[in-house]
């Protein structure tokens, strides 16, 4: 079955002010419900690209698509209404509580108070939080963790059909990280968003991810199906692989034993 | 002392009330022009320097040369109240600008960020956002201007405009120190006043930061 694509990239360039290359002819289309992980180094470009899809970053070449529409003849407002955006420093504004944080993009749109309270209720349970508890807390009476799921429920909040996370849980401790991880991706399995994920972390990507594409200085290295990633020879993504795979006990049991030799 | 108060309470009364109206214009006037030039001022950075300067330089005019500079005006020079009105709007436009600029520009650049890519709009960002945000310092600002234009108002009798700044001239004129301090006391009374109002009114607006401390 051919699916559409709800999020595209065509040959998109991005240079700094300096005529540097931030990003080098990427071309990527996304269907309708997947889940893309961007994966690369810090300094690889995968947040300028995030960022051009909702207009932070203009691309100074080439164009982005949502719903097959290039995103410039859209009305940007709207645009990025329609984008859920989670980042790793969450951005929840300190002067409103829980639920105004949630229901801030339909307050923006004009929804009346009691529809905003309702869907922040809802969101609220969706992302594993009491509502009862937590929608009258402000930012700084929240855990990491609980702020990354207020984040999401925000993202959440106007129904987007796109999902922008950059670097959601790298601000989280690992376990509590890990615990946010298969919340969403129970969650992105019920609502099948499309989410484009920006992440450092292997193991991320494989674990939320139908397909990784690894960004190299500005260039799509790999674009590979997940269950696909750790198979492939390429030498950039062995180090990744090797990276990953080191810290698990066979390894270990490996590296102890060539010690030993030495 | 009670003499002294039947004779001229019902006048420190009515110099006070005149003392509060002529700052309470000032402040009204220079924080309806102070905080958008404060606001554009984040909008155009590159004018920051400049206009903060002139108005750093209209601070540094003494009161009394103010109101001279201003007496010979037409309309102006009619009426005393006029003049003290717009010069204690000059001394106070400094700290509101100033606050209003830094308080904005101190705002964390995520949360700028965040709100412009959820789509806020220009206006919505301004008022749901940078104003509350900037609150705090922007009352701290208008503290400041209130505090010093109730020291300067005292000066505006020189010309004429009344306020309590009278009872203080003709006691240094008729050398009696209780017609001084029956000036003095209460504008002192009132700066202080006006500093511990408008001192809860910040606390009440300060947002703590997502951290948990107060920025």
């Amino acid at each position: 079955m051919a699916m559409s694509n709800a999020l595209e990239f065509r040959n998109v360039s991005v240079a700094t002010a300096t005529g540097r290359l931030l990003l080098k002819d990427v071309s990527l289309a996304l269907e309708e419900g997947s889940v893309t992980a961007i994966l690369g180094r810090s300094g690889s470009g995968k947040t300028t690209l995030l960022r051009t899809a909702n207009r932070m970053i203009e691309p100074t070449d080439g164009g982005v698509l949502v719903g097959g529409t290039n995103i410039q003849e859209q009305t940007l407002v709207d645009l990025r209404r329609r984008m859920g955006y989670v980042i790793q420093e969450t951005g929840l504004f300190p002067h409103f509580n829980v639920e105004r944080n949630i229901g801030i993009v339909l307050e923006a749109k004009g929804q009346p108070q009691p529809q905003r309270i309702e869907r922040s209720k809802e969101l609220l349970h969706l992302v594993g939080l009491d509502a009862a508890a937590f929608s009258q807390r402000y930012p700084h009476q929240l855990s990491g963790g609980q702020r990354q799921r207020v984040g999401l429920a925000r993202a959440l909040a106007a129904e987007p059909k796109i999902l922008l996370m950059d670097e959601p849980f790298g601000a989280l401790d690992p376990l509590t990280r890990a615990e946010m991880q298969d919340m969403v991706r129970e969650l992105l399995q019920r609502l099948r968003t499309t989410v484009l994920l920006v992440t450092h972390d292997l193991d991320e990507a494989l674990f939320l991810a139908d397909r990784i594409v690894l960004l190299g200085e500005g260039s799509v290295i790999a674009d590979l199906a997940a269950d696909e990633f750790l198979r492939s020879d390429l030498p950039e993504i062995a180090a990744y692989a090797h990276a990953f795979r080191r810290g698990q006990p066979s390894a270990i049991a490996d590296q102890t034993a060539k010690d030993r030799t030495a | 002392m009670s003499a002294f108060l039947s004779q001229y309470g019902s006048e420190i009364a009515t110099l006070t009330f005149e003392h509060l109206w002529l700052t309470g214009a000032a402040m009204l006037f220079a924080t309806l022009i102070a905080v958008p030039a404060g606001i554009w001022l984040t909008r155009s950075p590159r004018w920051a320097k400049p206009v903060i300067g002139v108005a750093n330089v209209l601070q540094t005019i003494p009161s009394l040369a103010m109101f001279g500079f201003l007496l010979p005006l037409p309309w102006l020079g009619e009426r005393a109240a006029r003049i003290a009105i717009l010069a204690l709007t000059a001394y106070a436009l400094l700290p509101i600008l100033r606050n209003t600029y830094a308080g904005i520009r101190g705002i964390d650049p995520t949360l700028n960020e965040v709100a412009r890519a959820i789509g806020l709009t220009d206006a919505q960002r301004l008022f749901k956002i940078e104003i509350p945000l900037a609150a705090s310092f922007i009352l701290a600002g208008l503290r400041t201007a209130t505090v010093t234009c109730i020291g300067i108002a005292t000066i505006a009798a020189a010309v004429g405009a009344g306020g309590l700044g009278e009872l203080i001239f003709r006691g240094v004129a008729s050398i009696d120190n209780r017609l001084v301090l029956a000036g003095a006391i209460p504008a002192a009374l009132l700066a202080l006043g006006a500093d511990a109002a408008l001192g809860l009114l910040e606390r009440w607006f300060k947002v703590p930061n997502a951290a948990g401390s107060n920025r």
